[in-house]
């Protein structure tokens, strides 16, 4: 109860620094919205990467270094569907790039979960009881990925220019404008928390996988096959991240950066959470990229350029400080 | 009585430790047979073995003349055998309920046994809702029982189901230990051997591994020298 009112004060008063140092930097109420946007849009994407991480440690401890792997791989995909000239044209025979894009993204999710489905299937099942040894292989499966994308796509960077509905459209608040795609993925974010949410609250699955977090014998000793279980929640968790890239490349574009850039940055929101907590995990990508957003407002004509890409380390490590096992995490 | 568990010299590692050098024991059917030991005799180890969590490399296990040893612990638990460990093993952030329901097999297996569970286990009804790590010890015992008569078991394995109870708690466990009796087949592992001797009609005493001694639980209880000797209890 203690550790949990801690929890919640330390979340607090990050929010309240976050919004504060946000506020000061802010010429006008707009140039506050942007930020408040780019930091919930960056939020939602570090929510997507980290919530298929932070669940397959829960259940299987199994730490994916090749999460963002599939992230990459889901943006070079949606990406390739999406415009001409790639290795799938759908140009003609899906001519609107709105209907295009939802094929682009399922196409995304697809390859997302086959691959995932064969890492934990042939090469992850065998290592289980040896963590050092699925660091080392997610890890490089996470290089063999990124050299499969450069023999694919080349190592040049894609930037996307087949527009469509939701990514060509702006709204004004404040008298700024903002892109209504950021707005739309943060609305993807929100649904997938709460979907998310209900499966693991509601469904006789989630049931399991939570059950499965505290204690994966007694799980078995019920007459759950928890493998099967394992690789249906970590073929989730790799359709899940190739599905945020996939929603992000519209914006960020695919480029071969995509995957390590947004692990480490996930890392630090699993820990910052909690290590298996999903709750920790979604309101710890709120809060990161919260802060992202604020240090790269605060960097603009500084010679901290550095200070977006450290934020997260720092939090962590100032959430550490006070509660060692994360926001919401237990302390095994 | 035919039996429906049949261990037979069994030897189990745990890593480079031999645990169990030659476990043999047998429950009749709607039988309890209760093992019996000193702390560290093996009798949990015995019991896991059953369950298939810590495979026997040596020997053979029947369960109703099939064998089980080798087989993963939830094809064993689907073939009809329940598992109440040491600790009880609540999920502690599911709900009684949903605790329950974790053990269904098919779908409506709590529901076909939710009025003999809470005739049996009353206060578990109107705890339905709570989280189990906020349950007492008492309860959680009681829980962990329940969680095993969800499904349609055959067998139940239990692991000291009196440890850390209040003697309050104890006699409702053996009352519901007992009415179990002739339903279901029960092995029993029970430190407290007043326990043990009231619920018990067969007994298998393990001593360093090995099974020492077994029989009709009524013969020992004359015995005292015999279970001075193994149990340590006069």
């Amino acid at each position: 109860m203690r550790s949990q009112r801690t929890s919640l004060i330390a979340i607090f008063v990050i929010l309240i620094f976050l919004l504060g140092v946000a506020l000061i930097n802010s010429n006008s109420l707009g140039d506050f919205g942007i930020t408040l946007l780019s930091g919930l849009f960056q939020g939602m994407l570090l929510f997507l990467v980290a919530a298929g991480m932070s669940i397959v440690f829960g259940l299987m401890d199994v730490l994916n270094m090749a999460q963002g792997s599939y992230f990459m791989v889901g943006a070079y995909v949606a990406f390739d569907v999406q415009h001409t000239g790639g290795l799938i044209d759908l140009t003609n025979i899906i001519p609107d790039p709105n209907f295009r894009f939802v094929v682009a993204v399922l196409a995304a999710v697809l390859v997302g979960a086959a691959f995932g489905y064969v890492l934990e299937r042939f090469l992850l099942r065998s290592l289980y009881s040896r963590p050092i040894f699925q660091l080392v292989l997610t890890f490089g499966v996470s290089l063999v990925a990124l050299e499969l994308v450069k023999f694919i796509w080349t190592t040049t960077p894609y930037s996307w220019t087949e527009l469509f509905g939701v990514r060509e459209s702006f709204f004004e608040l404040f008298g700024q404008r903002f892109s209504t795609y950021r707005l739309f993925v943060v609305g993807m974010g929100i649904a997938l928390i709460v979907a998310i949410g209900l499966l693991l609250q509601r469904s006789r699955i989630g049931i399991i996988i939570r059950a499965g977090v505290e204690d994966r014998e007694m799980v078995q000793a019920l007459g759950i096959h928890v493998r099967s279980v394992f690789t249906l929640v970590f073929t989730l968790g790799c359709a899940i991240a190739a599905f945020g890239g996939a929603v992000a490349a519209p914006f960020l574009g695919a480029s071969t950066t995509l995957g390590s850039g947004f692990l480490l940055q996930a890392i630090a929101v699993v820990v910052l959470g909690g290590m298996g907590s999903y709750a920790g995990t979604a309101v710890g990508s709120v809060l990161v990229g919260l802060a992202i957003a604020v240090a790269q407002d605060t960097a603009i004509g500084t010679s901290f350029a550095a200070l977006p890409s450290i934020t997260p380390m720092l939090l962590l490590v100032l959430v550490l400080l006070v509660r060692p096992s994360g926001l919401f995490g237990n302390s095994r | 009585m035919t039996p429906i568990l049949e261990v037979r010299d069994i030897h189990t590692f745990i890593g480079q430790f031999h645990i169990l050098e030659g476990v043999s024991a047998t429950v009749h059917t709607g039988g309890i047979t209760v093992l019996l030991g000193r702390n560290g005799a093996g009798k949990t180890t015995t019991l896991r073995s059953i369950m298939g969590l810590t495979p026997p490399t040596r020997g053979s296990i029947l369960l109703d003349g099939t064998p089980i040893h080798g087989k993963q612990a939830h094809t064993i638990a689907q073939m009809g055998v329940g598992y109440v460990p040491e600790h009880r093993a609540i999920f502690r952030s599911l709900t009684v309920l949903e605790n329950l329901r974790l053990a269904e097999r098919k779908k409506g297996d709590f529901a076909h046994q939710a009025d003999f569970i809470f005739e049996l286990f009353p206060d578990l009804k109107r705890l339905i809702e709570l989280p189990g790590g906020n349950l007492s010890g008492g309860q959680q015992q009681m829980l962990a029982v329940a969680r095993a008569l969800v499904p349609e078991n055959r067998l139940l394995l239990i692991d000291e189901p009196s440890e850390g109870l209040a003697p309050v708690i104890i006699e409702q466990l053996i009352a519901a230990i007992q009415r179990l009796s002739g339903q279901v087949s029960v092995l029993l592992v029970e430190q407290n051997f007043r326990v043990a001797s009231k619920l018990g009609q067969n007994y298998v005493i393990i001593d360093s591994g090995h099974s020492a001694l077994d029989g009709r639980m009524a013969d020992l209880v004359k015995d005292q020298a015999l279970i001075q000797r193994y149990l340590g209890v006069a």
